[in-house]
């Protein structure tokens, strides 16, 4: 039960992480005229080949798993939209100021958390399932599987169509095993927010980010 | 001598287990009837809670720190060999339940694995099935129970093995009691020693995704009840929950 759970959850999360990476390389591709499926699959499978073949982040080099889950996950990501959605209701009332350090910590907070699991990645493959969306949904969904050794990981994305913005395509929710992480952490901030506010939030954060800084040293 | 003590505390851990199991089903019955729910799907939250605590504690002063021993003194290819050996088992758990539950794709490749890997693969040592890439499909008889119907009922933490719903909780007898992997032999001490290894094979599986948790989560025990419960209605509706565009 919660092994099983565990193990899947997090240690195969950590590729989702790993796959939206992958989508920063896409800032050379081709803009929007590429199909969300083709376009995940091209990137996740041009990211798992380059963790797999540096050396240094397999041997667990924490500042280079950063480097590259910032260099080539952002741009791909709307970060906004996911920390907005996982705050709920409470980030219309919030300040400018309030959400730009909402959307830091959070940033920062996924990064140093699931980079370290990067490095586990070893001989992984994705498949991608049938698309089920029209050519003209601004939004979808993009559903592909990781297998490789045990049962293999359903990895779920949403996506938004957004034309001329770096490769016409970026991701706002993600979705490991039946698990999405938008409504995950909305549990998370809610809760805190309900006892001290917003300004409680970024505080919990931003001290729970020092907190694993200091850990993994 | 780890084993013995290993021994000792799996026997006693068993009948606690046994007790506490008594106590949280009981209690479950009170509380359900005595005070409405904050959480439609958590309305036992204190007590999970209370007992979520417990776990985390014997699990800082026995099971990590057991596991992480593991890790160290015994190589990697003979901790592969338990796993290999104890999934095999499990396997031949799980073919019986997707037969039960009438999932004849997985009921072939669970059927392949366990040949496979128990004539070739040297009585499960090795997994041979994953080389041929016969996909892995863990269930069991709670899982079963979902298919013939049966909701999940409130979420409930038990001791020690963690999150689990009232489902769950009923199908436990029946799970330990089938699942080759709890028990093979047919005294005690056997039992109790593939308790043992099978509780320390998955905490030390589990010892890298539990640091990652620690990061991760602000509030571990709403973090893993989240997630737990959303797993378990995917894997309900075979990835197609119903309301799944919960994203805004």
């Amino acid at each position: 039960m919660m092994r099983n759970f565990l193990r899947e959850f997090l240690h195969k999360g950590l590729l989702c992480l790993v796959l939206i990476g992958g989508l920063g390389t896409s800032l050379l591709a081709r803009a929007d005229d590429e199909a969300p499926d083709a376009f995940i699959k091209r990137i996740s499978t041009g990211v798992l080949d380059a963790i797999k073949s540096d050396k240094a982040i397999r041997a667990g080099d924490m500042a280079r798993v950063v480097a590259l889950v910032d260099s080539r996950i952002l741009p791909n990501v709307d970060f906004q939209r996911m920390t907005a959605s996982a705050v709920g209701p409470g980030w219309r009332q919030a300040t400018p100021e309030q959400q730009k350090q909402l959307q830091e910590q959070f940033r920062i907070l996924l990064v140093r958390t699931y980079a370290g699991a990067l490095a586990q990645v070893s001989d992984q493959t994705i498949s991608m399932k049938p698309q089920r969306a029209s050519p003209d949904d601004k939004e979808v969904m993009v559903r592909s599987e990781v297998k490789g050794g045990g049962d293999p990981i359903e990895l779920d994305y949403r996506l938004v169509k957004t034309p001329g913005e770096g490769s016409g395509w970026k991701i706002y929710n993600l979705n490991v095993l039946g698990v999405w992480l938008v409504e995950t952490y909305k549990s998370q901030f809610a809760s805190e927010i309900n006892a001290k506010g917003i300004d409680g939030l970024i505080a919990t954060l931003t001290e729970r980010n020092k907190a694993n800084a200091a850990r993994k040293n | 001598m780890m084993l013995r003590t290993g021994f000792c505390a799996a026997y006693w851990l068993r009948r606690v287990l046994q007790g506490m199991l008594l106590v949280a089903v009981l209690g479950l019955q009170a509380c359900s009837s005595l005070s409405a729910p904050d959480h439609d799907k958590d309305p036992m939250e204190p007590m999970n809670r209370a007992i979520f605590g417990f776990n985390e504690a014997v699990d800082a002063a026995v099971l990590k720190p057991v596991a992480t021993a593991y890790t160290t003194v015994v190589p990697d290819w003979a901790r592969k060999g338990v796993s290999n050996f104890l999934n095999n088992l499990q396997d031949m758990w799980s073919l019986v339940n997707s037969g039960l539950q009438a999932r004849g794709d997985d009921f072939s490749d669970n059927f392949g694995r366990v040949i496979l890997n128990t004539t070739i693969g040297v009585g499960g040592l090795v997994d041979v099935a994953s080389k041929f890439n016969i996909d892995r499909h863990t269930t069991d008889f709670g899982t079963t129970l979902g298919r013939w119907g049966v909701a999940p009922g409130p979420y409930v933490v038990l001791p020690i093995l963690g999150p689990s719903t009232l489902r769950e909780v009923a199908a436990l007898p029946v799970d330990m009691g089938a699942d080759p992997s709890y028990h093979l032999g047919g005294d005690t001490t056997d039992e109790v020693e593939m308790l043992t290894m099978k509780v320390v094979d998955k905490r030390a599986s589990l010892l890298g995704a539990g640091d990652v948790l620690d990061g991760a989560a602000l509030d571990k025990y709403s973090f893993i009840r989240d997630g737990y419960l959303q797993r378990q209605r995917n894997r309900q509706y075979d990835g197609n929950p119903p309301d799944d565009d919960s994203a805004p």
